[in-house]
């Protein structure tokens, strides 16, 4: 059913921190890599090595430069994947049931085989969450990496996204927003994560860090900037000084 | 917005065939000779049905079209499936009736006409749902498929029926949706992404530092998301489109209705100002999409 749980058990999600990422897209690399080989059907690319080169992927990441009004420009690395929200509207509009967010863990994903590509979702999720695949024909999006973090074959430490699991800067950071106690919960807290795009009115679950202010450069000290007062001519000098002080 | 063919065609061709319907269901006077009834019902349900049938065009999947019946409770474009169907069931039935036994039930074809009514509506709002889409995102939008669906209705109605005098009717209708059109025009003049309170700033959350700009993109090729709603190619025209939509639209057929209307030819003359409309609505519904800003586009280098 697309109508949206009331509220879930849990909310699994991530944080990124914008502060330590470092722009090496390794974390979309990683999850093109594990979501074309595992679940429903593989992650598609046309032309993958000719001139026009597409498909879809479930990670992307954006570089963005932000300029304060008082100091110079600084850049900022953006990943951006699904953010599961609360009040996930690409799960209202699916007119088949193939959108649907669990109860239980609060991750929205896609049936594909209930899904018949009308691309209505992805028109309604204002993040650029979903791609349609290009050979496939049905909607693509983040699974938080379902297949991951309830197996019980791989070995515990792999339980995770695939773009946390791979992340070397340790800028993903994955857990339970229910949880106060969760280090998502913490991280949230002490550095005051934020929502992409409030005005939505979506409720992201995943939240983004800040980057942490920048030292600033500290102004030169004012005395170099004075120049020495000239010292008092006299004889011919001191005449002259004075003679083109009355000319003005 | 990318403007898909098939969904153009959908909305124009299934609004005419739905405006008609709901007028014949109103009991639209028609000659009530059995070949005729037959041939006016198939081409008000016949554009209803190719309006739809082209619409499963753009899905990935046609063949499970009928799953979009199940999710009426959340879903405006389920709905739209569902109240499409009854509606022509219903109409159907209805004209089948009028064929067979020559009288119209009434509370039937009212029942096919609110139908009808409720299928335009439907359709209008799996647009004007899309917080994401602000030019779209209004009471407006509604109003102007519903205007537009009975204007082009009343055009192939009077054209095929027998109500006296329907060319001056017909010039009001075309009137009063052209003048929803222009009100939806200045609103969504006034309701570009930019003035909707989201931005780069809004979209990063970086604002509080400073101005954002995208530096980068994530890929240098095209996506899916690129080509579908940071699609800007459409909008070259916009100018020429937007004159022709009103010339085609309204202009041409109000003087054929006019010189119809005073020069007492065969109301039959008003398919030309019907065929004239529709290809008007075609200019008028490409614009529809292609220049509607997406908030995705922010992320794209969008302002």
């Amino acid at each position: 059913m697309t109508s949206l749980p009331a509220s879930t058990e849990k909310r699994l999600g991530l944080v990124i921190d914008l502060d330590t990422c470092v722009g090496c897209h390794a974390c979309a690399v990683n999850c093109k890599e594990w979501n074309t080989s595992a679940g429903a059907s593989p992650l598609s690319d046309v032309d993958a090595y000719g001139a026009d080169v597409s498909g879809a992927w479930l990670n992307r990441i954006h570089t963005f430069e932000v300029t304060p009004e008082d100091a110079p420009a600084q850049i900022v690395h953006f990943p951006k994947s699904c953010l599961h929200c609360d009040d996930a509207p690409c799960v209202t509009v699916c007119p088949t049931g193939a959108s649907y967010k669990r109860p239980e863990d609060g991750i929205v994903l896609v049936d594909e085989d209930l899904c018949i590509g009308c691309g209505l979702c992805a028109w309604a999720c204002p993040y650029g969450a979903r791609e349609m695949d290009p050979v496939e024909n049905v909607m693509k999006k983040c699974t938080l990496c379902v297949d991951r973090i309830y197996s019980e074959t791989l070995p515990e430490e792999d339980r995770i996204p695939a773009c946390v699991r791979t992340c070397p800067s340790s800028a993903r950071h994955f857990g339970d927003f229910n949880d106060p106690a969760s280090t998502v919960s913490q991280l949230v807290a002490e550095r005051g994560g934020i929502d992409l795009m409030p005005e939505m009115g979506t409720r992201p679950v995943n939240k983004y860090l800040p980057p942490r202010p920048k030292t600033r450069p500290q102004p030169a000290a004012a005395s170099t900037r004075v120049s020495a007062p000239v010292p008092k001519a006299d004889g011919f000098l001191g005449w002259l000084d004075a003679a083109l002080d009355k000319l003005g | 917005m990318h403007p898909a063919v098939s969904v153009i065609f959908f909305t124009v061709t299934s609004g005419a065939g739905l405006g008609m319907i709901f007028l014949l269901g109103l009991g639209f006077p028609v000659d009530a000779s059995a070949v005729w009834v037959f041939f006016v019902g198939l081409v008000g349900g016949g554009l209803a049905v190719a309006g739809l049938l082209a619409s499963t065009f753009h899905l990935g999947h046609p063949e499970r079209a009928w799953r979009a019946l199940s999710q009426w409770r959340s879903s405006w474009l389920s709905r739209e499936g569902i109240a499409a169907i009854l509606t022509l069931l219903l109409f159907g039935i209805y004209v089948l009736i009028w064929m067979v036994t020559g009288s119209r039930i009434h509370l039937l074809g009212l029942v096919a006409a609110l139908g009808a009514a409720v299928t335009v509506f439907t359709t209008s709002m799996i647009y004007a749902q899309l917080k994401t889409v602000p030019q779209w995102n209004s009471r407006l939008t509604p109003l102007v498929y519903g205007a537009f669906a009975l204007g082009s209705g009343w055009l192939l109605a009077s054209a095929l029926g027998t109500h006296q005098a329907p060319e001056w009717w017909g010039i009001a209708l075309i009137a009063l949706a052209w003048g929803a059109k222009w009100l939806w025009w200045a609103r969504a003049g006034r309701a570009r992404l930019s003035d909707s309170g989201s931005s780069p700033e809004t979209a990063t959350g970086l604002g509080f530092i400073g101005k954002v700009r995208l530096l980068e993109r994530p890929h240098t090729g095209e996506n899916y998301l690129t080509k579908e709603m940071v699609h800007r190619i459409g909008r070259k025209h916009a100018r020429t489109l937007r004159i022709l939509a009103l010339l085609l639209g309204g202009a041409v057929p109000v003087l054929i209705l006019a010189l119809v209307a005073l020069s007492g030819a065969p109301s039959l003359f008003n398919l030309l100002a019907a065929v004239s409309m529709i290809i008007g609505l075609l200019a008028e519904r490409w614009l529809f999409f292609a220049e509607a800003e997406h908030a995705v586009s922010l992320y794209y280098g969008n302002r």
